[in-house]
């Protein structure tokens, strides 16, 4: 058997699951500080691979430049979507709290995404740079540039969250009030503000990964619920609220998806990282790399 | 004296005012049975099929949702399963329509209970989210192994009628608002809402809370799956995969929160208010009506989670107490 296409597949696996990762981290971080599950998520990503489409067509900025710009944009619009709606649920009780977080979250995709029909159109949207098409080959492996950058600057984006949440005074706080609110507000701690930045952070996230999205995939208004599956599908692989593990999991199942391929056939993909999720919480509701 | 007058107001104006509920629900009845024979409009007729098919499928969310709490975003494989039996016996097998339907409903309620055997052991949100996996999964499947469009065959499409379509749609509507009504009156009915406002405590006073989420999706797959069947028996061709698409259990969330989840009455109002104010809108503004329905499924969440049925009976209130 020649080992060449299964190698080039795992290395396009590789590439895929490093956008799977990225897509998760951020719903991760939300879910995990605030118990906020926000299956809108998907659609923030949408928004932020529309922002990077028009920032490219508009001003020629490269996509990979723009995230410098996405990244803030989206936060500013996360701080606006929490104080508007998000926050009036962080009083209740937990498992309301997640319900009706998955509630209101569902209403907003359908806003988001109806909006992005009405402003934008329906029509499906590629970025596509100069050198969309180059790349490098080594051993008869294809690494194409954007690919390769799109999994190092992902990478970096995963390192830069989780070095501000383990050694920044801001991060720590986060990470305090998403283990004990009530304590964390003791230690004086202000924890409605620490919510706002946490969810804000995550919506970046979003818009960072929209980003990277755009590079690789088409934009269109629908895009929302496949990638909300798969950042969910990724999240509960690695355990709600880790965030490095997220990033790994979002490997893991890119990996996954690639080598179901020669089992089930190229148009099961999909399916196999659903059935695994269901799995996975049947068996193991932690998730791979969760404590609790 | 004054009192007694007065009281002997309030017991005349109770009894009218109880009187009054079954009037207005038998003239609507009556109103929509005979719609066919005043007008051959078809648009009419269309529209109002629809807003029967959403009304049951709303109702039949409410079922699991409503009475036993669980949030399944799997309804949609109900409604597809049972579109898929009653058009493969009806057109491939040449079963007679009404067997085939009714096997719809039936096929639909053992898959589901297969599917609430390995779903309900996830809690909460993780079943909301584990049943929209699985649907999901399910529509991807059917749709590699169904890529072709599904037509009546040429015969069929002669003898095509609105008329026994608005009158399957209407009754099945119909059937299912009663079945809920007559619901509550069931033992087992109680232990439902048991489970749905603690489980542990209902599993320490012997309710065996899995048996009463089964009892409870059962009976919503059971409408599920026949609202997919009249679906099935009504449009001359569709992709299968469409059947299984997470629209169906969406529109059925949304129909049920705006209308007021855990009522009668609020699947019925949610349904056709979705319909109306989507048809209405739909000629000029395409997206708009998913725009509203969005925002005002946030709202009823957030301010008001009895949703119309309770915005109503909040103005009457505030209604009554102004005149008097």
């Amino acid at each position: 058997m020649n080992l060449e296409p299964v190698i080039q597949n795992l290395v396009f696996g590789l590439f895929v699951g490093g956008l799977y990762g990225i897509a998760a981290v951020g719903l991760s971080l939300v879910f995990g500080v605030q118990k906020v599950l926000n299956v809108a998520h998907g659609s923030l990503i949408m928004l932020g691979g529309y922002a990077t489409f028009w920032l490219f067509t508009w001003y020629g900025i490269d996509p990979f430049l723009s995230i410098l710009l996405t990244g803030p944009l989206l936060f500013a619009f996360g701080m606006a979507l929490y104080l508007g709606m998000f926050q009036f649920i962080t009083r209740l009780g937990e498992e309301e709290r997640i319900k009706n977080s998955l509630l209101i979250s569902f209403g907003l995709t359908l806003v988001l995404e109806n909006v992005a029909i009405r402003l934008w159109t329906a029509d499906e949207r590629a970025v596509t740079t100069s050198y969309a098409g180059d790349g490098i080959t080594i051993e008869g492996i294809a690494f194409p540039y954007t690919r390769v950058a799109s999994l190092i600057v992902a990478a970096i984006g995963v390192f830069v969250l989780h070095t501000f949440l383990t050694r920044t005074f801001a991060g720590k706080a986060i990470r305090a009030t998403s283990e004990d609110w009530e304590a964390a507000s003791l230690m004086g701690i202000n924890v409605q503000r620490t919510y706002v930045v946490a969810f804000a952070l995550g919506t970046a996230m979003a818009g960072m990964a929209g980003a990277l999205v755009s590079v690789s995939y088409l934009v269109a208004p629908s895009i929302g619920l496949a990638w909300t599956l798969k950042a969910l599908v990724v999240v509960v692989l690695a355990g709600m609220g880790s965030i490095l593990g997220a990033f790994a999991a979002g490997i893991l199942l890119g990996l996954v998806e690639a080598l179901s391929i020669y089992v089930v056939g190229a148009s099961y993909r999909e399916v196999v990282g659903l059935l695994l999720f269901v799995l996975v919480l049947l068996v193991r509701p932690q998730g791979l790399f969760g404590r609790h | 004296m004054r009192a007694a007058r007065r009281l002997a107001k309030g017991e005349a104006y109770q009894r009218l005012t109880s009187l009054l509920k079954p009037a207005v629900i038998a003239v609507i009845v009556v109103v929509a049975l005979l719609v066919p024979q005043f007008t051959d409009r078809r648009d009419t007729l269309n529209l109002l099929f629809l807003v029967y098919l959403y009304v049951t499928m709303a109702q039949s969310w409410n079922i699991l949702a409503g009475y036993a709490g669980q949030i399944n975003l799997g309804h949609a494989a109900f409604f597809g399963v049972g579109a898929w039996t009653t058009r493969g016996l009806w057109t491939d097998e040449d079963v007679p329509f009404m067997v085939a339907f009714l096997m719809g409903g039936l096929v639909a309620m053992a898959f589901a209970i297969v599917f609430g055997i390995i779903t309900f052991r996830l809690r909460g949100v993780y079943f909301a989210i584990g049943t929209l996996a699985l649907a999901e999964a399910m529509r991807l499947t059917v749709a590699n192994l169904l890529p072709n469009i599904e037509a009546l065959p040429g015969p069929t499409i002669a003898r095509y009628e609105l008329e026994p379509r608005y009158y399957l749609a209407l009754g099945l509507a119909l059937f299912a608002a009663a079945t809920v009504l007559l619901l509550p009156r069931l033992r087992i009915s109680l232990g439902v809402l048991a489970v749905r406002e603690d489980e542990a405590a209902a599993e320490a006073s012997g309710v065996n809370p899995l048996l009463h989420k089964l009892f409870a999706l059962a009976l919503s797959s059971f409408f599920a799956g026949l609202a997919g069947g009249t679906f099935a028996f009504y449009h001359v061709s569709y992709y299968p995969s469409f059947t299984f698409s997470s629209v169906w259990t969406f529109d059925a969330v949304l129909a049920t929160f705006i209308g007021g989840i855990g009522t009668v009455a609020g699947p019925i109002v949610g349904g056709v208010f979705f319909i109306f104010v989507r048809e209405r809108l739909a000629v000029s503004l395409v997206e708009v009506h998913q725009i509203i329905f969005g925002t005002l499924f946030i709202l009823v969440v957030l301010i008001l989670p009895g949703g119309l049925v309770e915005a109503w009976s909040r103005l009457r209130r505030l209604a009554t107490r102004v005149i008097r």
